[in-house]
Protein backbone atom coordinates (compact mmCIF):
# COMPACT_ATOMS: atom_id res chain seq x y z
CA UNK A 1 0.00 0.00 0.00
CA UNK A 2 1.48 3.31 -0.99
CA UNK A 3 1.51 6.33 1.27
CA UNK A 4 -1.10 7.97 -0.93
CA UNK A 5 -3.45 5.00 -0.69
CA UNK A 6 -2.94 4.87 3.08
CA UNK A 7 -3.62 8.59 3.50
CA UNK A 8 -6.72 8.43 1.35
CA UNK A 9 -8.48 6.56 4.12
CA UNK A 10 -6.46 7.60 7.20
CA UNK A 11 -6.21 11.39 6.82
CA UNK A 12 -9.20 12.09 9.12
CA UNK A 13 -7.36 10.37 11.98
CA UNK A 14 -4.59 12.98 11.77
CA UNK A 15 -7.08 15.82 11.53
CA UNK A 16 -8.84 14.48 14.63
CA UNK A 17 -5.73 14.25 16.75
CA UNK A 18 -4.29 17.61 15.66
CA UNK A 19 -6.23 19.93 18.01
CA UNK A 20 -5.39 17.75 21.03
CA UNK A 21 -1.73 17.68 20.02
CA UNK A 22 -1.60 21.45 19.70
CA UNK A 23 -3.16 22.04 23.12
CA UNK A 24 -0.85 19.57 24.83
CA UNK A 25 2.17 20.97 23.03
CA UNK A 26 1.29 24.50 24.02
CA UNK A 27 0.19 24.01 27.63
CA UNK A 28 2.12 20.92 28.73
CA UNK A 29 5.33 20.77 26.69
CA UNK A 30 6.05 24.46 26.27
CA UNK A 31 5.98 24.91 30.11
CA UNK A 32 8.37 21.96 30.36
CA UNK A 33 10.80 24.08 28.40
CA UNK A 34 10.09 26.75 31.00
CA UNK A 35 11.81 24.66 33.67
CA UNK A 36 15.02 26.24 32.42
CA UNK A 37 14.21 29.15 34.75
CA UNK A 38 15.41 26.89 37.56
CA UNK A 39 18.90 27.17 36.06
CA UNK A 40 18.68 30.89 35.36
CA UNK A 41 18.46 34.12 37.23
CA UNK A 42 15.13 34.64 35.55
CA UNK A 43 13.48 37.98 35.10
CA UNK A 44 10.18 38.24 33.22
CA UNK A 45 11.41 41.28 31.30
CA UNK A 46 14.25 39.29 29.73
CA UNK A 47 12.24 36.09 29.23
CA UNK A 48 13.34 32.46 28.98
CA UNK A 49 15.86 33.18 26.24
CA UNK A 50 17.80 36.15 27.56
CA UNK A 51 17.95 35.60 31.32
CA UNK A 52 21.50 34.82 32.55
CA UNK A 53 22.38 31.19 33.26
CA UNK A 54 23.53 30.30 36.75
CA UNK A 55 23.90 26.51 36.60
CA UNK A 56 22.96 24.68 39.78
CA UNK A 57 23.14 27.79 41.95
CA UNK A 58 19.41 27.92 42.67
CA UNK A 59 19.44 24.30 43.76
CA UNK A 60 22.50 24.75 45.95
CA UNK A 61 20.84 27.72 47.61
CA UNK A 62 17.58 25.78 47.96
CA UNK A 63 19.15 22.71 49.58
CA UNK A 64 21.05 24.91 52.01
CA UNK A 65 17.87 26.59 53.25
CA UNK A 66 16.71 25.25 56.62
CA UNK A 67 13.11 25.65 55.47
CA UNK A 68 13.68 23.20 52.63
CA UNK A 69 13.95 20.27 55.04
CA UNK A 70 10.89 21.58 56.83
CA UNK A 71 8.64 21.73 53.76
CA UNK A 72 9.87 18.37 52.50
CA UNK A 73 9.25 16.80 55.92
CA UNK A 74 5.79 18.35 56.23
CA UNK A 75 4.88 17.18 52.75
CA UNK A 76 5.96 13.59 53.40
CA UNK A 77 4.39 13.35 56.86
CA UNK A 78 1.01 14.74 55.82
CA UNK A 79 0.87 12.85 52.52
CA UNK A 80 1.85 9.47 53.95
CA UNK A 81 -0.47 9.81 56.94
CA UNK A 82 -3.30 10.62 54.54
CA UNK A 83 -2.59 7.66 52.26
CA UNK A 84 -2.42 5.20 55.15
CA UNK A 85 -5.51 6.47 57.00
CA UNK A 86 -7.51 6.73 53.79
CA UNK A 87 -6.73 3.18 52.66
CA UNK A 88 -7.24 1.54 56.04
CA UNK A 89 -10.43 3.52 56.62
CA UNK A 90 -11.72 2.58 53.17
CA UNK A 91 -11.07 -1.14 53.70
CA UNK A 92 -12.81 -1.16 57.09
CA UNK A 93 -15.78 0.84 55.80
CA UNK A 94 -16.14 -1.37 52.74
CA UNK A 95 -16.09 -4.51 54.90
CA UNK A 96 -18.68 -3.07 57.30
CA UNK A 97 -20.91 -1.87 54.45
CA UNK A 98 -20.62 -5.30 52.88
CA UNK A 99 -21.82 -6.91 56.11
CA UNK A 100 -24.88 -4.64 56.33
CA UNK A 101 -27.51 -6.68 54.54
CA UNK A 102 -30.30 -4.11 54.21
CA UNK A 103 -29.77 -2.71 50.72
CA UNK A 104 -31.63 0.56 51.32
CA UNK A 105 -29.56 1.22 54.45
CA UNK A 106 -26.35 0.56 52.56
CA UNK A 107 -27.27 2.85 49.70
CA UNK A 108 -28.25 5.66 52.05
CA UNK A 109 -25.00 5.45 53.99
CA UNK A 110 -22.97 5.38 50.78
CA UNK A 111 -24.80 8.40 49.39
CA UNK A 112 -24.03 10.38 52.54
CA UNK A 113 -20.36 9.49 52.80
CA UNK A 114 -19.52 10.11 49.13
CA UNK A 115 -20.87 13.65 49.15
CA UNK A 116 -17.84 15.59 50.51
CA UNK A 117 -15.72 14.17 47.69
CA UNK A 118 -17.65 16.21 45.13
CA UNK A 119 -17.35 19.53 46.98
CA UNK A 120 -14.43 21.91 46.49
CA UNK A 121 -11.88 22.69 49.17
CA UNK A 122 -13.24 26.20 49.21
CA UNK A 123 -16.69 24.97 50.24
CA UNK A 124 -15.30 22.40 52.68
CA UNK A 125 -12.70 24.91 53.89
CA UNK A 126 -15.39 27.50 54.54
CA UNK A 127 -17.32 24.93 56.55
CA UNK A 128 -14.22 23.86 58.49
CA UNK A 129 -13.16 27.43 59.26
CA UNK A 130 -16.59 27.98 60.77
CA UNK A 131 -16.96 24.80 62.83
CA UNK A 132 -13.30 24.76 64.00
CA UNK A 133 -13.21 28.43 65.01
CA UNK A 134 -12.39 29.22 68.68
CA UNK A 135 -16.11 29.76 69.34
CA UNK A 136 -17.24 27.27 66.69
CA UNK A 137 -19.51 24.33 67.28
CA UNK A 138 -16.70 21.82 67.85
CA UNK A 139 -15.09 23.88 70.60
CA UNK A 140 -18.53 24.36 72.14
CA UNK A 141 -19.00 20.60 72.07
CA UNK A 142 -15.70 19.79 73.75
CA UNK A 143 -16.38 22.63 76.19
CA UNK A 144 -19.32 20.62 77.48
CA UNK A 145 -16.77 18.10 78.74
CA UNK A 146 -14.74 20.85 80.38
CA UNK A 147 -11.96 21.01 77.78
CA UNK A 148 -10.54 24.44 76.95
CA UNK A 149 -11.04 25.75 73.39
CA UNK A 150 -8.43 24.52 70.92
CA UNK A 151 -6.97 26.28 67.87
CA UNK A 152 -7.48 23.39 65.46
CA UNK A 153 -6.24 25.41 62.49
CA UNK A 154 -4.01 27.94 64.20
CA UNK A 155 -1.73 25.86 66.39
CA UNK A 156 1.20 23.72 65.33
CA UNK A 157 0.16 20.87 67.59
CA UNK A 158 -3.20 20.49 65.84
CA UNK A 159 -2.70 21.59 62.26
CA UNK A 160 -1.38 18.38 60.69
CA UNK A 161 -3.96 16.28 62.51
CA UNK A 162 -6.72 18.57 61.28
CA UNK A 163 -5.44 18.30 57.70
CA UNK A 164 -5.25 14.51 57.88
CA UNK A 165 -8.69 14.13 59.42
CA UNK A 166 -10.40 16.61 57.09
CA UNK A 167 -8.69 14.94 54.12
CA UNK A 168 -10.10 11.67 55.40
CA UNK A 169 -13.55 13.25 55.60
CA UNK A 170 -13.43 14.37 51.97
CA UNK A 171 -11.93 11.26 50.43
CA UNK A 172 -12.62 8.13 52.42
CA UNK A 173 -16.18 7.56 51.25
CA UNK A 174 -15.09 7.66 47.68
CA UNK A 175 -12.11 5.41 48.27
CA UNK A 176 -14.46 2.70 49.53
CA UNK A 177 -16.04 2.44 46.06
CA UNK A 178 -13.17 0.50 44.57
CA UNK A 179 -13.11 -1.93 47.50
CA UNK A 180 -16.89 -2.38 47.34
CA UNK A 181 -16.55 -3.20 43.65
CA UNK A 182 -13.90 -5.80 44.48
CA UNK A 183 -16.11 -7.26 47.22
CA UNK A 184 -19.09 -7.79 44.90
CA UNK A 185 -16.80 -9.78 42.61
CA UNK A 186 -16.21 -12.44 45.28
CA UNK A 187 -18.13 -15.60 44.44
CA UNK A 188 -20.88 -16.16 47.09
CA UNK A 189 -20.44 -19.91 46.65
CA UNK A 190 -17.18 -19.63 48.58
CA UNK A 191 -19.06 -18.18 51.54
CA UNK A 192 -21.73 -20.86 51.36
CA UNK A 193 -19.22 -23.69 51.19
CA UNK A 194 -17.28 -22.29 54.12
CA UNK A 195 -20.47 -21.87 56.14
CA UNK A 196 -21.43 -25.49 55.51
CA UNK A 197 -17.99 -26.50 56.73
CA UNK A 198 -18.77 -24.65 59.92
CA UNK A 199 -16.82 -21.45 59.42
CA UNK A 200 -18.27 -18.59 61.46
CA UNK A 201 -18.79 -15.10 60.19
CA UNK A 202 -15.42 -13.68 61.23
CA UNK A 203 -13.56 -16.69 59.92
CA UNK A 204 -15.23 -16.16 56.58
CA UNK A 205 -14.27 -12.47 56.55
CA UNK A 206 -10.69 -13.40 57.40
CA UNK A 207 -10.28 -16.33 55.04
CA UNK A 208 -12.52 -15.40 52.10
CA UNK A 209 -13.38 -11.70 51.98
CA UNK A 210 -9.96 -10.29 52.82
CA UNK A 211 -7.99 -12.57 50.47
CA UNK A 212 -10.62 -11.73 47.84
CA UNK A 213 -9.75 -8.04 47.92
CA UNK A 214 -6.03 -8.57 48.38
CA UNK A 215 -5.19 -7.81 44.71
CA UNK A 216 -7.06 -4.51 45.02
CA UNK A 217 -5.17 -3.64 48.21
CA UNK A 218 -1.86 -4.39 46.51
CA UNK A 219 -2.86 -2.36 43.46
CA UNK A 220 -3.88 0.72 45.43
CA UNK A 221 -0.80 0.47 47.64
CA UNK A 222 1.41 0.43 44.54
CA UNK A 223 -0.41 3.33 42.91
CA UNK A 224 -0.35 5.40 46.10
CA UNK A 225 3.43 5.54 45.85
CA UNK A 226 2.91 8.19 43.20
CA UNK A 227 1.14 10.38 45.75
CA UNK A 228 3.71 10.64 48.54
CA UNK A 229 4.53 14.22 47.55
CA UNK A 230 0.85 15.18 47.18
CA UNK A 231 -0.04 16.46 50.62
CA UNK A 232 -3.13 18.34 49.43
CA UNK A 233 -2.25 21.73 47.93
CA UNK A 234 -5.76 23.16 47.61
CA UNK A 235 -6.71 22.04 51.10
CA UNK A 236 -3.65 23.48 52.83
CA UNK A 237 -3.63 26.70 50.82
CA UNK A 238 -7.23 27.21 51.93
CA UNK A 239 -6.74 26.42 55.60
CA UNK A 240 -3.22 27.33 56.66
CA UNK A 241 -1.86 30.62 58.02
CA UNK A 242 1.62 31.97 58.88
CA UNK A 243 1.19 30.69 62.45
CA UNK A 244 1.33 27.08 61.23
CA UNK A 245 4.01 27.31 58.51
CA UNK A 246 6.31 25.29 60.78
CA UNK A 247 4.10 22.18 60.60
CA UNK A 248 1.84 22.90 57.65
CA UNK A 249 3.86 24.51 54.86
CA UNK A 250 4.33 21.98 52.05
CA UNK A 251 6.28 22.05 48.79
CA UNK A 252 3.35 23.24 46.68
CA UNK A 253 2.27 26.05 48.99
CA UNK A 254 5.89 27.15 49.27
CA UNK A 255 6.27 27.31 45.48
CA UNK A 256 3.10 29.36 45.30
CA UNK A 257 4.23 31.87 47.92
CA UNK A 258 7.85 32.17 46.81
CA UNK A 259 7.04 32.23 43.10
CA UNK A 260 3.74 33.95 42.56
CA UNK A 261 3.35 36.04 45.69
CA UNK A 262 6.94 37.25 46.12
CA UNK A 263 7.92 36.76 42.42
CA UNK A 264 11.19 34.86 43.05
CA UNK A 265 10.54 32.86 39.90
CA UNK A 266 13.86 31.03 39.67
CA UNK A 267 13.89 29.79 43.26
CA UNK A 268 10.27 28.66 43.01
CA UNK A 269 11.02 27.10 39.65
CA UNK A 270 13.82 25.08 41.26
CA UNK A 271 11.53 23.83 44.02
CA UNK A 272 8.86 22.99 41.45
CA UNK A 273 11.30 21.15 39.21
CA UNK A 274 12.64 19.20 42.19
CA UNK A 275 9.11 18.06 42.96
CA UNK A 276 8.14 17.31 39.34
CA UNK A 277 11.29 15.24 38.90
CA UNK A 278 10.85 13.15 42.06
CA UNK A 279 7.12 12.75 41.37
CA UNK A 280 7.81 11.56 37.85
CA UNK A 281 10.16 8.85 39.10
CA UNK A 282 7.69 7.81 41.80
CA UNK A 283 4.74 7.62 39.40
CA UNK A 284 6.66 5.58 36.85
CA UNK A 285 7.80 3.27 39.65
CA UNK A 286 4.24 2.97 40.98
CA UNK A 287 2.89 2.06 37.54
CA UNK A 288 5.65 -0.49 37.16
CA UNK A 289 4.84 -2.07 40.53
CA UNK A 290 1.11 -2.00 39.81
CA UNK A 291 1.72 -3.79 36.53
CA UNK A 292 4.16 -6.27 38.07
CA UNK A 293 2.16 -7.19 41.18
CA UNK A 294 -1.45 -6.47 40.29
CA UNK A 295 -1.60 -6.74 36.50
CA UNK A 296 -2.79 -3.14 36.17
CA UNK A 297 -2.17 -1.18 33.01
CA UNK A 298 -3.61 2.15 32.10
CA UNK A 299 -2.99 1.67 28.41
CA UNK B 1 -26.47 -15.19 51.72
CA UNK B 2 -26.02 -17.18 54.83
CA UNK B 3 -26.06 -15.43 58.11
CA UNK B 4 -24.91 -16.38 61.55
CA UNK B 5 -27.57 -16.80 64.18
CA UNK B 6 -25.53 -16.81 67.34
CA UNK B 7 -25.72 -13.87 69.70
CA UNK B 8 -22.22 -12.71 68.82
CA UNK B 9 -23.02 -12.39 65.16
CA UNK B 10 -26.30 -10.61 65.91
CA UNK B 11 -24.71 -8.15 68.28
CA UNK B 12 -22.06 -7.46 65.64
CA UNK B 13 -24.90 -6.62 63.24
CA UNK B 14 -26.33 -4.24 65.78
CA UNK B 15 -22.97 -2.60 66.35
CA UNK B 16 -22.38 -2.37 62.61
CA UNK B 17 -25.67 -0.57 61.88
CA UNK B 18 -25.13 1.86 64.74
CA UNK B 19 -21.51 2.52 63.80
CA UNK B 20 -22.23 3.17 60.11
CA UNK B 21 -25.17 5.42 60.97
CA UNK B 22 -23.10 7.48 63.40
CA UNK B 23 -20.21 7.70 60.93
CA UNK B 24 -22.45 8.88 58.09
CA UNK B 25 -24.14 11.44 60.34
CA UNK B 26 -20.73 12.75 61.43
CA UNK B 27 -19.76 13.17 57.78
CA UNK B 28 -22.94 15.12 57.16
CA UNK B 29 -23.12 17.10 60.40
CA UNK B 30 -20.81 19.99 59.40
CA UNK B 31 -22.90 20.70 56.31
CA UNK B 32 -26.18 20.54 58.21
CA UNK B 33 -24.74 22.92 60.79
CA UNK B 34 -23.75 25.50 58.15
CA UNK B 35 -27.15 25.12 56.51
CA UNK B 36 -28.87 25.80 59.83
CA UNK B 37 -26.65 28.84 60.46
CA UNK B 38 -27.42 30.20 56.99
CA UNK B 39 -31.13 30.19 57.83
CA UNK B 40 -30.74 31.84 61.22
CA UNK B 41 -31.14 35.41 62.39
CA UNK B 42 -28.33 37.73 63.35
CA UNK B 43 -28.22 37.30 67.12
CA UNK B 44 -28.27 33.51 67.43
CA UNK B 45 -25.87 33.02 64.48
CA UNK B 46 -23.32 35.50 65.81
CA UNK B 47 -23.54 34.25 69.36
CA UNK B 48 -23.10 30.65 68.23
CA UNK B 49 -26.39 29.32 69.59
CA UNK B 50 -27.31 27.50 66.40
CA UNK B 51 -26.50 23.81 66.22
CA UNK B 52 -28.44 21.73 63.69
CA UNK B 53 -31.71 23.64 63.49
CA UNK B 54 -32.15 27.29 62.49
CA UNK B 55 -33.04 29.80 65.22
CA UNK B 56 -35.09 32.90 64.32
CA UNK B 57 -35.67 31.38 60.90
CA UNK B 58 -35.08 33.82 58.05
CA UNK B 59 -34.41 33.73 54.32
CA UNK B 60 -32.88 37.19 54.37
CA UNK B 61 -29.31 35.86 54.22
CA UNK B 62 -30.10 34.22 50.90
CA UNK B 63 -31.88 37.34 49.62
CA UNK B 64 -28.79 39.32 50.51
CA UNK B 65 -26.45 36.89 48.72
CA UNK B 66 -28.59 36.62 45.61
CA UNK B 67 -29.02 40.39 45.57
CA UNK B 68 -25.26 40.98 45.44
CA UNK B 69 -24.26 41.84 41.89
CA UNK B 70 -20.66 40.73 42.40
CA UNK B 71 -21.80 37.36 43.66
CA UNK B 72 -24.20 36.90 40.76
CA UNK B 73 -21.53 37.92 38.27
CA UNK B 74 -19.09 35.32 39.61
CA UNK B 75 -21.89 32.76 39.51
CA UNK B 76 -22.53 33.55 35.83
CA UNK B 77 -18.80 33.41 35.03
CA UNK B 78 -18.71 29.94 36.57
CA UNK B 79 -21.76 28.79 34.61
CA UNK B 80 -20.23 30.03 31.34
CA UNK B 81 -16.97 28.34 32.30
CA UNK B 82 -18.68 25.01 32.98
CA UNK B 83 -20.61 25.11 29.68
CA UNK B 84 -17.72 26.12 27.43
CA UNK B 85 -14.99 24.25 29.31
CA UNK B 86 -16.92 20.99 29.47
CA UNK B 87 -17.89 21.16 25.78
CA UNK B 88 -14.29 21.82 24.78
CA UNK B 89 -13.06 18.98 27.02
CA UNK B 90 -15.53 16.49 25.56
CA UNK B 91 -14.92 17.41 21.91
CA UNK B 92 -11.17 17.07 22.39
CA UNK B 93 -11.41 13.89 24.46
CA UNK B 94 -13.52 12.20 21.78
CA UNK B 95 -11.52 13.47 18.80
CA UNK B 96 -8.19 12.55 20.38
CA UNK B 97 -9.13 9.16 21.76
CA UNK B 98 -10.68 7.87 18.53
CA UNK B 99 -7.45 7.72 16.48
CA UNK B 100 -5.52 6.48 19.52
CA UNK B 101 -7.94 3.57 19.95
CA UNK B 102 -6.84 2.23 16.55
CA UNK B 103 -4.02 -0.23 16.00
CA UNK B 104 -0.66 1.15 14.76
CA UNK B 105 -1.42 -0.53 11.44
CA UNK B 106 -4.58 1.50 10.91
CA UNK B 107 -3.16 4.66 12.49
CA UNK B 108 0.53 4.94 11.74
CA UNK B 109 2.45 6.73 14.47
CA UNK B 110 -0.01 5.71 17.16
CA UNK B 111 2.76 4.53 19.49
CA UNK B 112 4.57 7.84 19.30
CA UNK B 113 1.38 9.81 19.82
CA UNK B 114 0.25 7.80 22.83
CA UNK B 115 3.60 8.28 24.59
CA UNK B 116 3.47 11.95 23.72
CA UNK B 117 0.25 12.19 25.77
CA UNK B 118 1.27 9.82 28.56
CA UNK B 119 4.52 11.66 29.17
CA UNK B 120 2.64 14.95 29.35
CA UNK B 121 0.38 13.38 31.98
CA UNK B 122 3.26 12.10 34.13
CA UNK B 123 5.61 15.04 34.00
CA UNK B 124 4.74 18.69 34.17
CA UNK B 125 6.69 21.90 34.09
CA UNK B 126 5.19 22.98 37.37
CA UNK B 127 3.22 25.96 38.53
CA UNK B 128 5.58 28.81 37.70
CA UNK B 129 6.49 27.90 34.08
CA UNK B 130 2.83 27.15 33.32
CA UNK B 131 1.80 30.49 34.75
CA UNK B 132 4.43 32.29 32.67
CA UNK B 133 3.26 30.55 29.48
CA UNK B 134 -0.37 31.46 30.09
CA UNK B 135 0.68 35.03 30.77
CA UNK B 136 2.90 35.23 27.68
CA UNK B 137 0.01 34.05 25.53
CA UNK B 138 -1.97 37.03 26.75
CA UNK B 139 -4.60 34.90 28.43
CA UNK B 140 -4.61 36.57 31.85
CA UNK B 141 -8.08 37.83 32.77
CA UNK B 142 -9.77 35.89 29.99
CA UNK B 143 -12.04 32.87 30.04
CA UNK B 144 -9.35 31.15 27.96
CA UNK B 145 -6.99 30.96 30.92
CA UNK B 146 -9.57 28.83 32.74
CA UNK B 147 -10.51 26.42 29.96
CA UNK B 148 -7.53 26.18 27.59
CA UNK B 149 -4.61 24.97 29.77
CA UNK B 150 -6.42 21.76 30.66
CA UNK B 151 -8.44 21.47 27.45
CA UNK B 152 -7.30 17.84 27.03
CA UNK B 153 -7.68 16.00 30.37
CA UNK B 154 -5.30 13.19 29.53
CA UNK B 155 -6.44 10.64 32.08
CA UNK B 156 -10.06 11.01 30.93
CA UNK B 157 -8.89 10.66 27.36
CA UNK B 158 -7.19 7.37 28.22
CA UNK B 159 -10.40 6.08 29.84
CA UNK B 160 -12.32 7.04 26.71
CA UNK B 161 -9.74 5.37 24.50
CA UNK B 162 -10.02 2.14 26.51
CA UNK B 163 -13.79 2.32 26.15
CA UNK B 164 -13.53 2.84 22.37
CA UNK B 165 -11.27 -0.18 22.11
CA UNK B 166 -14.07 -2.40 23.42
CA UNK B 167 -16.45 -1.41 20.62
CA UNK B 168 -17.04 -4.59 18.57
CA UNK B 169 -14.84 -4.53 15.50
CA UNK B 170 -17.44 -6.30 13.29
CA UNK B 171 -19.72 -3.26 13.37
CA UNK B 172 -16.95 -1.01 12.16
CA UNK B 173 -15.79 -3.42 9.48
CA UNK B 174 -19.22 -3.79 7.93
CA UNK B 175 -19.64 0.00 7.88
CA UNK B 176 -16.24 0.41 6.23
CA UNK B 177 -17.21 -2.10 3.56
CA UNK B 178 -20.24 0.06 2.89
CA UNK B 179 -17.88 2.95 2.31
CA UNK B 180 -18.11 4.82 5.64
CA UNK B 181 -15.26 7.23 6.44
CA UNK B 182 -13.65 7.51 9.88
CA UNK B 183 -15.89 10.52 10.57
CA UNK B 184 -19.01 8.45 9.92
CA UNK B 185 -17.71 5.48 11.91
CA UNK B 186 -17.01 7.75 14.90
CA UNK B 187 -20.36 9.53 14.65
CA UNK B 188 -22.71 6.64 13.87
CA UNK B 189 -21.01 3.70 15.60
CA UNK B 190 -18.60 4.75 18.35
CA UNK B 191 -20.54 7.64 19.87
CA UNK B 192 -23.93 5.88 20.28
CA UNK B 193 -22.20 2.88 21.85
CA UNK B 194 -20.17 5.00 24.26
CA UNK B 195 -22.91 7.06 25.87
CA UNK B 196 -22.29 5.77 29.43
CA UNK B 197 -18.61 6.69 29.23
CA UNK B 198 -19.44 10.06 27.67
CA UNK B 199 -21.97 10.80 30.42
CA UNK B 200 -19.45 9.90 33.11
CA UNK B 201 -16.65 12.00 31.69
CA UNK B 202 -18.97 14.95 31.00
CA UNK B 203 -20.09 14.99 34.64
CA UNK B 204 -16.52 14.65 35.85
CA UNK B 205 -15.40 17.53 33.66
CA UNK B 206 -18.33 19.74 34.68
CA UNK B 207 -17.76 19.13 38.40
CA UNK B 208 -14.06 19.87 38.00
CA UNK B 209 -14.79 23.14 36.24
CA UNK B 210 -17.37 24.14 38.80
CA UNK B 211 -15.08 23.37 41.73
CA UNK B 212 -11.88 24.84 40.31
CA UNK B 213 -10.68 28.00 42.03
CA UNK B 214 -6.89 28.08 42.06
CA UNK B 215 -6.55 28.90 38.35
CA UNK B 216 -8.99 31.76 38.85
CA UNK B 217 -6.86 33.03 41.71
CA UNK B 218 -3.62 33.15 39.74
CA UNK B 219 -4.85 33.95 36.22
CA UNK B 220 -7.43 36.59 37.09
CA UNK B 221 -5.55 39.62 38.27
CA UNK B 222 -8.77 41.64 38.23
CA UNK B 223 -11.03 40.28 40.98
CA UNK B 224 -14.09 41.26 38.92
CA UNK B 225 -13.28 38.26 36.69
CA UNK B 226 -13.24 35.73 39.51
CA UNK B 227 -15.31 32.61 38.98
CA UNK B 228 -17.60 31.71 41.85
CA UNK B 229 -15.33 29.43 43.88
CA UNK B 230 -12.44 31.89 43.69
CA UNK B 231 -14.76 34.68 44.72
CA UNK B 232 -16.03 32.52 47.56
CA UNK B 233 -12.46 32.14 48.75
CA UNK B 234 -12.11 35.86 49.39
CA UNK B 235 -15.31 35.76 51.42
CA UNK B 236 -15.13 32.57 53.44
CA UNK B 237 -11.38 32.06 53.72
CA UNK B 238 -9.95 35.55 53.78
CA UNK B 239 -13.07 36.74 55.61
CA UNK B 240 -13.13 39.85 53.48
CA UNK B 241 -16.65 41.23 53.31
CA UNK B 242 -15.69 44.76 52.33
CA UNK B 243 -15.53 44.27 48.61
CA UNK B 244 -18.23 41.73 47.93
CA UNK B 245 -21.26 43.88 47.27
CA UNK B 246 -22.93 43.46 50.64
CA UNK B 247 -24.46 46.67 51.89
CA UNK B 248 -22.76 47.48 55.24
CA UNK B 249 -26.10 48.65 56.59
CA UNK B 250 -27.50 45.17 56.05
CA UNK B 251 -24.77 43.75 58.28
CA UNK B 252 -26.41 45.48 61.22
CA UNK B 253 -29.43 43.34 60.58
CA UNK B 254 -27.74 40.13 59.47
CA UNK B 255 -24.86 38.03 60.70
CA UNK B 256 -21.82 37.92 58.43
CA UNK B 257 -21.38 34.34 59.54
CA UNK B 258 -24.87 33.45 58.29
CA UNK B 259 -24.24 35.24 54.99
CA UNK B 260 -21.05 33.24 54.47
CA UNK B 261 -23.05 30.12 55.24
CA UNK B 262 -25.63 31.07 52.63
CA UNK B 263 -22.89 31.63 50.05
CA UNK B 264 -21.40 28.23 50.80
CA UNK B 265 -24.79 26.59 50.38
CA UNK B 266 -25.52 28.39 47.10
CA UNK B 267 -22.16 27.22 45.73
CA UNK B 268 -23.05 23.66 46.72
CA UNK B 269 -26.56 23.50 45.25
CA UNK B 270 -25.48 22.82 41.64
CA UNK B 271 -23.45 19.83 42.84
CA UNK B 272 -26.42 18.54 44.82
CA UNK B 273 -28.63 18.83 41.72
CA UNK B 274 -26.36 16.62 39.61
CA UNK B 275 -25.41 14.40 42.55
CA UNK B 276 -27.87 11.57 41.81
CA UNK B 277 -26.48 11.29 38.27
CA UNK B 278 -22.94 11.68 39.51
CA UNK B 279 -23.38 8.77 41.85
CA UNK B 280 -24.89 6.47 39.27
CA UNK B 281 -22.55 7.09 36.34
CA UNK B 282 -19.44 8.15 38.10
CA UNK B 283 -19.24 5.12 40.28
CA UNK B 284 -19.53 2.71 37.38
CA UNK B 285 -17.04 4.88 35.48
CA UNK B 286 -14.54 4.77 38.33
CA UNK B 287 -14.81 1.02 38.54
CA UNK B 288 -14.23 0.87 34.83
CA UNK B 289 -11.08 2.96 35.05
CA UNK B 290 -9.73 1.50 38.23
CA UNK B 291 -9.98 -2.21 37.69
CA UNK B 292 -9.50 -2.31 33.96
CA UNK B 293 -6.86 -4.88 33.18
Amino acid sequence: MTFKQYMKRAWPLYVMIAPGLIFVLLFRYYPMYGVVIAFQDFSPAKGFLNSPWVGWENFEFLFSLPEFNRILGNTLIIAIAKIVSDQIGAIILALLLNEARIILFRRTIQTLIYLPFFLSWIVLGGILLDILAPHGILNQAIGVFGAPPQLFLGSNSWFRGTMILSGFWKNVGFSTIIYLAALTAINPVLHEAAAIDGAGRFRRIWHITLPGIRPTIVLLAALSLGDVLEAGFEQILTLYSPAVYRTGDIIDTNVYRVGLVSAQYSLAGAVGLFKSFISFILIVLSYYLADRYAGYRIL
Amino acid sequence: MIRGNNWFSRSFDGFNYVFLTVFALLCLAPMVHIFAVSLSGRAPATAGYVSFWPIDFTLENYQEVMGSRIFLRSFIISVVRVLTGTSLNMVLIILTSYPLSKTPRVFKGRTVFIWFFVFAMLFNGGLIPTFLVVRNLGLLNTLGSLILPNAVPIFSMILMMNFFRDVPKELEESAVIDGASHWKVLWYIYLPLSLPAIATLTLLSAVNHWNAWFDGLIYMTDTANYPMQTFLRTVVVELDLTNVGIDPRDLQRLSDRAIRGAQIIVATVPILIVYPFLQRYFISGIKLGAVKE
